[in-house]
């Protein structure tokens, strides 16, 4: 069964790998069997701690995740009986006990299933603060670390720890169920849910190395999701993370516009599954911001092909995206894709009319300087391309970006 | 999970038809009988106006009483129904269905800790 001893070492890249890969899903099946996402995430915790003691000695075991789930669903079991023998007062969920007992004895650690779709839902609730939902779906879905996600939404891990630790108790305290709503409640819920994995998957290409792993689970995420909910802008949104992840990550300060990446750096392998994935997505009515934002990408992403950019079909798609998400990003986009069809005049006609809010937003500043160098007002672009470089450098404003524009990659 | 479902809306009884009363009347009672139906209705009630309210508290150590009710808002609660389902998205499911949101109203939907059977707490969830 088990190997021989392994080194410390060896133990422990073992468990960091598992971290990223296995936890969030024994958290989402123990979490769903005690409806408790924070007795869980401590359950597998003590789990990981214990295997990090017990496989040095005995080598790693040939189900390590069985193994872990085992562990952790022992301490959550002895948790639930000694809260409810602890006291005989009132205790809410007490009398649950016997039912999450019974759900944990059910649990199969040779066949675990994935219950991160039904965690998703729990954590896109309408009865979720909308802020919190990304950053709790980060930690819960996908096993990020408090201290990246602090780092991504710019605020101190502390406070973030807060926010979390406040959104698991009323996940547990609300009744809030950990499962894929059935009925009509499914259409309504899948908007936030979509919403949700596209600001992980945003997020995932600004954290580095960290990201990387992260950027495959939101992509993998995003296409189960699509073969769960069948709707036009779930395919949208899983062609669109597909793209994301067949580029390399984004690194602050240095942002190149996707015509001008070279497309030696990109996968296109997974370029070729997402153009799939985008075909799947047959909207009955317009097609909506995921869609338009995916196919942004399939057109910039067929230059490995033909080696042009087309940009007339850009030009489209960027006005109809404005027309159903009109965010200062998409319109110093179209700004840029106008300055390229119709001439840098148009293009900066386009960034004045968006006014003042633009002035703070690197993009604009970055779409400005290479308008009006085009425009042969060398002056005047300097000075744009010095605010934009200057506004680049901020890693909050990198992040910043990074959440907003993926879909075309930083300024042009 | 028991769940208490709080129906706030502004009070115009005084201001309505005998007709629109009726109506509402009607709402209330098809609405009550459909959850009695589904087996999770476990008690409702609706309240006086707030005009009827009695509010006391304690100030320095003295007791108040005062008519009027504890927030002077424009919407008041109007009534309670207590039902027992399993989660969340149930009780939504049963509260959208709540006659006072066409009357301006708001229902919030709120999980028990504790509830007494027959004189002693018991936990409700």
């Amino acid at each position: 069964m088990a190997r021989p001893a392994a080194g410390t070492g060896e133990v422990r890249d073992r468990l960091d790998g598992l971290a990223r890969t296995a936890r969030p899903r024994l958290v989402a099946v123990l979490a769903r069997a005690s409806g408790d996402v924070a007795a869980a995430e401590d359950a597998v915790a003590d789990a990981v701690d214990r295997a990090l003691r017990t496989w040095t000695d005995t080598g790693v075991p040939t189900n390590p995740e069985g193994w872990l789930l085992t562990v952790a669903r022992n301490r959550l079991r002895d948790r639930w009986r000694s809260a409810a023998h602890r006291t005989r007062a009132p205790l809410p969920f007490a009398d649950r006990t016997p039912a999450v007992e019974a759900a944990l004895d059910d649990l199969d650690p040779d066949a675990m299933g994935d219950d991160r779709l039904a965690m998703l839902f729990a954590c896109a609730h309408p009865a979720i603060d909308p802020t919190v939902r990304v950053p709790l779906m980060l930690q819960v879905v996908l096993g990020l670390e408090v201290i990246p996600i602090a780092r991504a939404f710019a605020v101190p891990a502390p406070t973030m720890g807060k926010r979390l630790q406040r959104a698991k108790h009323r996940i547990r305290g609300a009744g809030i169920p950990l499962a894929i709503p059935d009925g009509p409640n499914l259409p309504e819920r899948v908007p936030a849910v979509l919403e949700a994995v596209y600001g992980a998957a945003a997020i995932a290409r600004t954290l580095g190395a960290d990201g990387d792993g992260l950027a495959v689970e939101a992509a993998d995420l995003a296409v189960g999701l699509a073969g769960t909910v069948h709707q036009a802008e779930a395919w949208g949104l899983a062609a669109l993370t597909t793209f994301l992840r067949a580029r390399p990550p984004l690194r602050a300060g240095h942002l190149v516009p996707l015509d001008r990446q070279h497309p030696g750096s990109w996968d296109t392998r997974l370029m070729d599954e997402a153009d799939l994935l985008l075909r799947r997505a047959m909207p009955a009515g317009p097609p909506g911001r995921f869609q338009l934002e995916a196919a942004i990408q399939a057109v910039h992403a067929d230059r490995r092909r033909t080696g042009t950019t087309d940009w007339a079909a850009l030009h489209d798609l960027h006005r109809a995206l404005v027309v159903v998400a009109p965010t200062l990003g998409a319109r110093v986009a179209l700004a840029a894709v106008t300055g390229e069809v119709e001439g840098p005049a148009a293009g900066l006609a386009m960034l004045d009319d968006i006014g003042k809010d633009g002035a703070a937003f690197q993009p604009w500043q970055a779409v400005r300087a290479d308008l009006l160098a085009r425009a042969g007002q060398p002056e005047e672009g300097a000075l744009a391309a010095q605010e934009a470089r200057r506004l680049a450098a901020d890693p909050a404003v990198a992040t910043f970006l990074a959440r907003r524009l993926v879909d075309r990659e930083g300024p042009r | 999970m028991r769940y208490t479902l709080l129906l706030h809306y502004p009070e115009m009884a005084d201001a309505l038809e005998e007709a629109a009363l009726a109506a509402g009347r009607e709402a209330m009672g098809s609405w009550i009988a459909t959850l009695h139906q589904a087996q999770v209705l476990l008690s409702a009630e609706v309240l006086q106006p707030s005009d009827c309210t009695t509010t006391l508290r304690q100030v320095d150590g003295t007791l108040q009483v005062q008519d009027g009710p504890f927030a002077d808002t424009k919407d008041q609660l109007g009534g309670t129904v207590v039902i027992d389902v399993p989660d969340l998205d149930a009780a939504i499911g049963w509260a959208r269905q709540a006659p006072p949101l066409d009357w301006w109203g708001a229902v919030e939907v709120r999980p028990g800790a504790t509830h007494v059977v027959a004189g002693t707490w018991q936990p409700s969830a």
